[in-house]
């Protein structure tokens, strides 16, 4: 097995069984969700997360809680590690009345106003830009929050990514923009997608820190989006951050094995450095945590999402009345 | 009242709302140092500066998605297209983002942003300039659309877009920017959106038209009136939600019901309004409702045929006229 070479300093067993229980809450929710889908309770395109946890944990350990996150469409990881409840995301998944948007968003648009959560956007590049407004308008009333705002490969190669990397250097706007590079936009490969792969580098044309960093190691991603969200907090001015991970199953459910477009070789090679194997390892090793701490993290979880799993099904269907709220707000 | 110009009132009712609302912005191209490609944001960096005067580059799609993400917590911004073409840009944003967010957040995140400037026909600017898009609009839900025609609406409606809570496209019109009229002094003035209004009583047909269609239809309907043809102008103003309640009533009472627009006719304004006008009050009517429209054609550059392209007084006063004759009571 890989190993991972981030030096430590400052990790304790709080942190590991933290960043340990929160990569395994999301693999366990997209597990649970798969099922889901397989026996139909779960509909229209469902995005797996599956093998990208240690960005979103990792990440999400370097915020404060009134900071802000924002996303693409994989989003269910970003959504439960900044604090969603994982029984109302499920219910929305079951587009039930309990779901986290009342059913109205799915799999795509999950949004959480009480963790400064904002969505859950199935347009690729188009919320890098809202990114900017909300940091503009963080800039705008003195604040001192910063935005991260998650977006894969693919968005790169849209006119968005370039429009708002321009705006946001330009006006020096706290957001930390994290690239989730996981080779592959739906089929293509970033090889077949940009005249730049290294995405990072984009920073050095905008005039912005970039940095690219392990993205199957949480401890560096937690490290170097540290890094990121400090200096865009007290600079006010944007970060680029490329993550390189890697997705174990296909775009989505209509995709499951991703196989037409990778070799089976290559998702064999890097489901060996999956990021939860990777970090329980170090854990153990580092005597953060015990196998039996282990194992009590993973019936945590596994309790906590088999309940999400039945109050998602216990949630009555949204009334037919709500097709027609929340169209136009009532001033 | 004060006589001004629609520009002026468009300005007036930028400043007034700035200082009534810290959270009121205007973002756009040439806003600031530039005072406005069509100088209706004129002396707004000098009194309200930079922060709240935002210039930007050349990126209608980047600026407006900025202006929606700083309206999901909290701002009010106002995001001025130079032209409402260029907005053909931030089509995904306008659409996809500021006018679904409130429903697929579950009524977490509503977005009270005003996208407003110049669209329509003009003057020899040719196809990609002119084009009249409010159908384009008026066809999502979530978002509302305004076109004021007068000066006073102009200031009284973009008050209201302004103090909204959910996003409004509001159409202005080159051709109108130099025209005068009263507006009320009062800070206060504000036409709430979704309301019509009946410009001209008559007795024999319901004209319903907006904007520079609404100048058209005066100048006819003083004409017609030498013929003995007495015609009732309705202005929806706010296009959606549309008043159907003025428009149908007026059409209970003169039985006829000519729609006047300068877009293309083919799935446009005209025939959203012909329609509700038939399934609402088909047994009033005593002529089958007749459509006024641009041409089905692109804009084109030459004189001449710029002014074939849009409905002339000729072409509205026919329409009148032939629904007038005919007789289905």
């Amino acid at each position: 097995m890989a190993e991972l070479k981030t030096e430590a300093p400052g990790v304790d067993a709080g942190l590991a069984r933290q960043l340990l229980a929160q990569m395994m809450l999301i693999r366990r929710f997209e597990e649970k969700a798969a099922e889901n889908y397989a026996l139909g309770k779960i509909g229209g395109f469902l995005h797996l997360y599956i093998g990208e946890e240690a960005v979103a944990a990792g990440a999400t350990s370097a915020l404060r809680p009134g900071d802000y996150a924002i996303s693409a469409y994989r989003e269910h990881g970003h959504c439960l590690a900044k604090g969603s409840d994982p029984r109302r995301m499920m219910a929305e998944l079951f587009g039930r009345r309990d779901g986290l948007c009342h059913g109205k968003g799915g799999s795509m648009h999950l949004f959480d106003k009480s963790t400064n959560f904002l969505g859950g956007h199935a347009i690729v590049g188009a919320h890098l830009p809202l990114a900017a407004g909300v940091a503009f308008a963080i800039k705008y009333r003195g604040g001192d929050e910063v935005i991260l705002c998650y977006f894969g490969d693919g968005a790169v190669a849209q006119g968005e990514f370039h429009e708002a990397m321009n705006l946001a250097a330009l006006w020096k706007l706290p957001v930390v923009y994290l690239c989730e590079n996981n080779r592959y936009a739906m089929g293509t490969s970033v090889e077949r997608a940009l005249a730049q792969t290294e995405i990072w580098r984009f920073a050095q044309t905008y005039g912005v820190p970039g940095e690219a960093v392990d993205g199957m190691d949480v401890l560096a991603v937690r490290e170097v989006v540290g890094r990121a969200v400090d200096r865009t907090r007290r600079e006010r001015a944007p970060t680029l951050i490329e993550a390189r991970t890697y997705r174990f199953r296909g775009h989505s459910m209509r995709d499951p094995a991703g196989a037409i477009y990778r070799t089976k070789e290559e998702v064999e090679h890097e489901k060996q450095r999956d990021p939860i194997l990777l970090f329980r390892t170090r854990s153990r090793e580092e005597g953060w945590l015990t196998e039996a701490d282990v194992k009590a993290i993973e019936k945590d979880v596994n309790d906590l999402i088999d309940e999400a799993v039945a109050f998602a099904d216990a949630s009555p269907e949204p009334p037919l009345e709500w097709l027609l709220t929340d169209i136009y707000k009532e001033s | 009242m004060a006589v001004m110009t629609y520009r002026e009132a468009l300005n007036l009712a930028l400043r007034e709302e700035m200082q009534r609302d810290p959270r009121v912005f205007v973002i756009g191209e040439e806003v600031g140092l530039y005072e406005g490609a069509y100088k209706v944001t004129q002396g707004l960096l000098k009194e309200f500066g930079p922060t709240r005067v935002v210039d930007t580059p050349i990126c209608e799609s980047g600026f407006t998605g900025v202006g929606i993400g700083a309206a999901m917590v909290g701002l009010r911004p106002v995001v001025e297209m130079m032209t409402f073409n260029f907005a053909i840009l931030a089509l995904d944003q306008i659409i996809n983002s500021a006018a679904k967010m409130y429903y697929m957040s579950g009524g977490q995140f509503n977005i009270p942003i005003v996208i407003r400037g110049p669209g329509g026909p003009a003057h020899q600017l040719a196809a990609q300039h002119s084009q009249s898009m409010e159908s384009y609009f008026c066809h999502v839900p979530g978002l509302k659309v305004v076109r004021p025609t007068t000066p006073a609406d102009a200031k009284g409606l973009l008050k209201s877009a302004i103090r909204d809570d959910n996003p409004v496209v509001f159409i202005e019109a080159e051709t109108l920017y130099p025209i005068k009229d009263e507006v009320p002094d009062d800070p206060d003035f504000t036409i709430p959106l979704g309301r019509a209004i009946v410009r001209r009583e008559g007795r024999d047909v319901t004209v319903v038209a907006y904007r520079g269609m609404m100048y058209r239809a005066i100048e006819v309907a003083a004409e017609l009136e030498k013929e003995g043809l007495s015609v009732e102008l309705v202005d929806p103003r706010t296009l959606r939600p549309m008043d159907t309640e003025t428009i149908i009533g007026s059409v209970r009472k003169t039985h006829r019901a000519v729609v006047v627009e300068a877009g293309a006719g083919f799935a446009g304004m005209g025939s959203e309004i012909a329609a509700f006008i038939t399934e609402q009050a088909f047994d009033d009517l005593d002529a089958p409702v007749e459509r006024v429209t641009g041409a089905n054609a692109p804009m084109p550059y030459a004189r001449n045929l710029e002014r074939a392209k849009t409905p002339s007084n000729e072409r509205i006063a026919d329409a009148i006229r032939k629904v007038c004759d005919a007789n289905g009571g």
